[in-house]
Formats: C-alpha cells, structure tokens, sequence
C-alpha cells in the first residue's frame, strides 16, 4: 500500500535521482492535505457518531420536527435551521453589496491613503471578538432600532409577510443586523484584497478600448476577482452561518418557528450554546451533537452551490483566481 | 518567398466574399480596406509622475497612414510618450501632462474633451499581452464594441472575422471561437489584443513594443500585419528592435536622455531612412549602429 503510494508519487525515483528536497517537499504537501481532510472527516465522523442515539429516537424526522421539549425528551431541528437560514440570508443580503462597495470604493475611487488606512481599519474590524458585537446588540443597536427605526420601518414594510407582528429589541431581525455588521470586514477586507490583485494591464486594457471606469470595473475588474470575492462571500457565510456568541445573546432564543424577523428566534448554534449546560442525559446531548452535524452540513452544501454557481456563471474556462 | 505567398493566398481570401446573410456587416470584409486615417501633432509636450519630469518639450507630427516607430535607451520615457498620445498617462498615479496632442488639429487634452471618447479614436497595444482572461476569443475581440452601440449579432461575427484576419490571427483561430483567450500561445495573444484594437476602428493605432516578449515569427506576422493595416491607420509603435524600425516604419524619433535622472527628449526625429543611414546627431547614429544603448 505505502509502496504503491510511492510510486504513485514518483518518491522512489526523485530521490534516486538525488532529488531529496523534491521528495521531502511533496511528502510533506501530501501529508498537511490529507491532514486536513482527516480533521474535516474525523469532525463530522465524531459529531455523527455522537448523534446516533437521536438518530435512533428521531430518525430522518428529526430535520423537520419543530419539537424541542427537554422535559419529554423530544428533538427537532427545523426551528433552528429556519433561524440559521434566515440570520445568514439576511446579513448575506445586506452585507454582500455593500462590503463589495465599500471595497471596489477603496481601490478603484478613494485615494492611494485612504485606501490603505481605511483598508487597514476594515481589517480590524475584522478582528474584533464576537461577543462585543453581541454586547453593541443589545446595548446600543436593539434600542436604536427602537426608538429611531421601527416607527417608520413597521408602516413600510408590516404589511409583507415575514415583517409582520410587533417589532422586539430582540429579534431575528436584530440578529441578522448584528451579523451583517460583523461579516461586513471580512467581505470588505477580503474583497479589497482580491480587487487589488486585478493586475493593472487588465484595467488598462479595458480603459485603452474606451471604457468609462465603471465600465473597466464591471467588464474587467470584477471578472476577473469573481472567484475570490465569491470566496470572501463563502467565509462570511460560513461565519454568518455559525455564529454562535452575537447570535445567542441577541436572537431571544425562542425554540419556536417564527412567521416574522420581527419575532424572536433561535439558530443551530444559539441553541446548541444556550443548552449545552443543561444537557443532561443521552438524547439531550445526542440531539445538540446532531444539531451540530446538521449545520456542517448545511454550510458544506452552501458552499458547493456557491462553487458550482461560479462555474455555471464564469464565461470562459479559466478561473485566475482558481475560485477558493 | 514563403512570406510572400501566404500574403497573396490571405489577400485573395479576402476579396472572396465569404458569407451572404448578412448586408451590413460586410464592411469589414469586403469595403476596400483602405481610409485616410487622422494624422496627430505634439507640440511642447512635457509629462510627469508626481514630481519627476519624465519626458521634455516634445514635438513631432505624427502622419496619416504611416508607421512612425519610436527608438531610444531603456527608460529615456517612449512609453511615457506613448502612452501620452491616448491619454494613458493620467492612468498612471501621478500621472500629468503639459503641452497640446493634437488630433487632426483638435487637442486631446482641451478642457471639454472626455478621455474615454479619445481612447476610442486612438487605440493601444501594450508590451505585454493582456487578453481578458474570463472572456472567450470571440469576446476579446468585441470587448470593446460592447461598450458601445448595441451590435446584431451577424454584425459582431462579421467585425470579428475581418479584426482577426487584419490581426493576422484568423486562421489560427476560427475553429475555436469560443475558447479561452488564455488558451493561445503568446504571439497569438498579442495578435488578439491587436485585433481587439482594430475592432473599434479607431483611428490611431499605438503600439508599445508589441513583440518583446515574441519569437521571430510571431514577430514577423504582427510587422506584416503592420504594413497592410497602415492603409486605414495611422500607427505609432515602440520597439527596441532596429531591424523592425527600419524595416516596418516610415518615420523613427530617437528619444534620448542626456544624464541619468534628467527628463528624456526626441533627440532627432525624420524619415526612417534618414534616421538610419544620415542621422544627424552622434548619439542618434550610435544607437542605430548598436554602438549603445
Ligand atoms: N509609473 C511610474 N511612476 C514613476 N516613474 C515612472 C513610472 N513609469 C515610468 N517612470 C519613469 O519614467 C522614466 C521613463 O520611463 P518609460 O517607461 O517611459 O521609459 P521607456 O523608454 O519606455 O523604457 P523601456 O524601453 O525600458 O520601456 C523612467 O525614468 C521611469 O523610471
Ligand atoms: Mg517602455
């Protein structure tokens, strides 16, 4: 087996050709690749090995069941995936535009200085731990949205279903605010630096053939860095996805399905933080260990549509930046 | 010989009339190929980035559906000039400029005059091929149509076919369209970027050492091509390469710098001929004779 991997690897023939450093170099890239990969794999190995008694109590309906009742020992996950979907859809939404705008302002329009002090701030933005965000919730944001934006917000829009109802400090909307501000560096800084990386011939090109510079930006700049920024996109949805700290201090953890982002909610990973204390008992734990295995999937797959959407929507065969 | 031929085979291909659906964009394959192209004067022409001056009081007149080439020591500032020409240089951080460009007796630089319109009549091939490496070849070369008015599609096929075959490029590619821009060998793809130039008929064409980084032969198409597109263009280029000014230019500026860190000057500028075989300046004659430089 090590054999055949080997001479699979052409390991036996660098180094009889006194090619050591060759051979030691791609021993070690393989054994860093495949490290990962066992990481990634023992992870969900171990939280689906960990969920298999609620596997066994709940079965498949465990992903639509609303129930999550301690007391009856009774688990479901839809609430919290509903919760986790929405938070991360929202705070997507708003903070994909404008962390995309803020970094084509940057590079393309602001000054050389600005670019770099800005830029240097954005990235430690990007730093600051997820419980101060959760904290400028509840102490500065909820009661903002309050006062200053539900008076006019609610007439605007209480009458499109998913707004309806009366408007909580802790909300589903509330949380999905607090997320966007903190995915919004890491999109802004990534973007920023895969916008930067656009090499200069390409705007040149675009702009010699007499394009205005919004027209260098859309037909050659953002070609070109689609695949990086759809990185930077994915990185702050795996984060908006996961979560946990802002989210549970802020969502009112509510373990019901709401029918408005008014209304308080829950996430996987709010709730899995607001209950591993209490957890008690095999189906308890087993079902938070479950609920984890579900949001790695869920992220998994959000990630590989994002990726295939890349590829459907790429004109032509190559992806410089490799997509991510 | 060989050269020759395939000269007169693409030249008979092109008097064939090739497809018929289309009537309107038969211009490029069929309406005689030649223009009288706009002509270009500098007068006084200084540039500067930032602080540094890089170029001096350029002046030169620039004729119509002729190549005129560009010569000079590395760093004595033609790209800088070059790239003045088609207002390139303000690109560049900066970037600034004093003294008029004249294109056919209007500044390009006058208070109401969009650079954008101004790069559409006076096109640049750069030193490095720099095909958009998202698009299709198809794509490259109408990228810069797009920009415009909305073209049909029997249009575009048509542009496209006659941009490549001016380019020198079309039979190398019309089986694959639709490929990548990034699956052409080097020379193929500076043939592109010039073929993505041509596509906007713009008047003027500048080029900045186009086959530097190219082989003999992808070199020798890109000057064949030189020598028939002339007929509708006007052609600045650059090169280091003295067999390719005197052979494919009609007038050649020398530019020069007298002492490291002053600006560089048009040390001499006339007929090609002249400039290679009575120049008037010594460092004029040194250059060309490969005594420097
Ligand atoms: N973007 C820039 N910023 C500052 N200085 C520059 C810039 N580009 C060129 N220069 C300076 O301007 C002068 C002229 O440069 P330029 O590129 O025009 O020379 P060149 O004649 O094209 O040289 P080469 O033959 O090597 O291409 C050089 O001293 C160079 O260092
Ligand atoms: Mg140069």
């Amino acid at each position: 087996m090590l054999s055949a991997l080997a001479s699979r690897l052409n390991l036996l023939k660098q180094l009889r050709q006194g090619n050591f450093g060759d051979a030691v170099f791609k021993i070690l890239a393989y054994f860093f690749g495949l490290f990962l990969l066992f990481i990634t794999l023992f992870i969900m190995y171990q939280l689906l090995f960990q969920g298999v008694p609620a596997i066994r109590e709940f079965g498949i309906g465990f992903l639509w069941s609303t129930e999550f009742d301690p007391v009856q020992q009774q688990f479901g996950a839809l609430q919290f995936i509903q919760g986790t979907l929405v938070t991360a859809f929202i705070s997507m939404l708003l903070a994909a535009p404008i962390g995309i705008g803020i970094a084509a302002f940057l590079v393309e329009i602001a000054p050389e200085r600005v670019n770099r002090i800005v830029g240097f701030l954005v990235e430690m933005l990007a730093a600051i731990p997820s419980v101060v965000y959760g904290l400028w919730g509840i102490f500065v944001l909820a009661p903002f949205l309050r006062t200053y934006v539900e008076p006019w917000l609610i007439p605007v829009v209480g009458w499109i279903p998913g707004f309806e109802g009366p408007f909580r400090g802790y909300s589903v909307f509330t949380a999905s605010l607090v997320l966007t501000i903190m995915i919004l560096p890491t999109v802004a800084a990534i973007s920023r630096n895969v916008l930067q990386a656009v090499p200069r011939d390409q705007r040149e090109a675009m702009l010699a053939l007499g394009s205005t510079r919004w027209e260098m930006f859309s037909k050659a700049v953002m070609p070109y860095a689609k695949g990086g920024v759809i990185g930077a996109l994915a990185l702050a949805l795996g984060r908006a996805a996961g979560e946990t700290m802002a989210v549970t201090i802020i969502i009112g953890n509510a373990r019901r399905v709401f029918t408005s982002v008014f209304d308080q909610g829950a996430t996987i990973a709010s709730v899995i933080a607001g209950n591993f204390t209490d957890a008690s008992g095999g189906v308890y734990i087993s079902s938070l260990f479950l609920l984890g295995f579900v949001l790695f999937i869920l992220t998994l797959s959000i990630n590989v549509v994002a990726r295939l959407l890349i590829r459907a929507t790429s004109t032509g065969p190559t992806n410089p930046t490799g997509g991510f | 010989m060989e050269r020759n031929k395939t000269k007169e085979q693409t030249s008979k291909e092109k008097a064939t009339p090739k497809k018929q659906e289309s009537q309107t964009g038969q211009r490029q394959a069929e309406a005689p190929m030649e223009h009288t192209a706009q002509s270009m004067e500098v007068n006084g022409l200084n540039a500067y980035y930032g602080g540094f001056k890089a170029i001096t009081d350029i002046g030169m007149k620039i004729a119509p559906n002729k190549v005129t080439a560009l010569i000079g020591p590395s760093g004595c500032g033609k790209s800088t000039f070059i790239r003045t020409l088609n207002r390139m240089h303000e690109v560049a951080r900066g970037g600034r400029v004093e003294g008029e460009v004249l294109l056919d007796g209007e500044d390009i630089y006058g208070k109401n005059v969009d650079p954008v319109q101004v790069r559409r009549k006076i096109g640049m091939v750069f030193q490095k091929p720099n095909p958009f490496p998202t698009m299709t070849i198809y794509d490259n070369v109408v990228a810069g149509l797009k920009l415009q008015k909305r073209h049909k599609k029997g249009e575009l096929d048509d542009i496209v076919e006659g941009s490549l075959r001016q380019s020198a490029l079309w039979d190398e590619v019309k089986n694959k369209l639709n490929d990548s821009g990034m699956s052409l060998s080097g020379g193929q793809q500076q043939r592109l970027c010039i073929a993505r130039t041509l596509a906007v008929e713009p008047e003027v064409i500048l080029l900045d050492e186009p086959a530097s980084a190219l082989d003999p032969m992808s070199t020798m198409k890109i000057e064949d091509a030189m020598l028939e597109l002339k007929k509708r263009y006007t052609i600045v280029i650059v090169t280091h390469n003295m067999q390719q000014a005197s052979r494919a230019s009609d007038y050649t500026g020398f530019f020069f710098i007298e002492d490291m860190g002053e600006p560089g000057q048009l040390w001499e500028f006339a007929e090609t001929e002249k400039i290679f075989t009575r120049p008037e300046r010594k460092e004029t004659e040194d250059y060309v004779t490969g005594r420097f430089g």
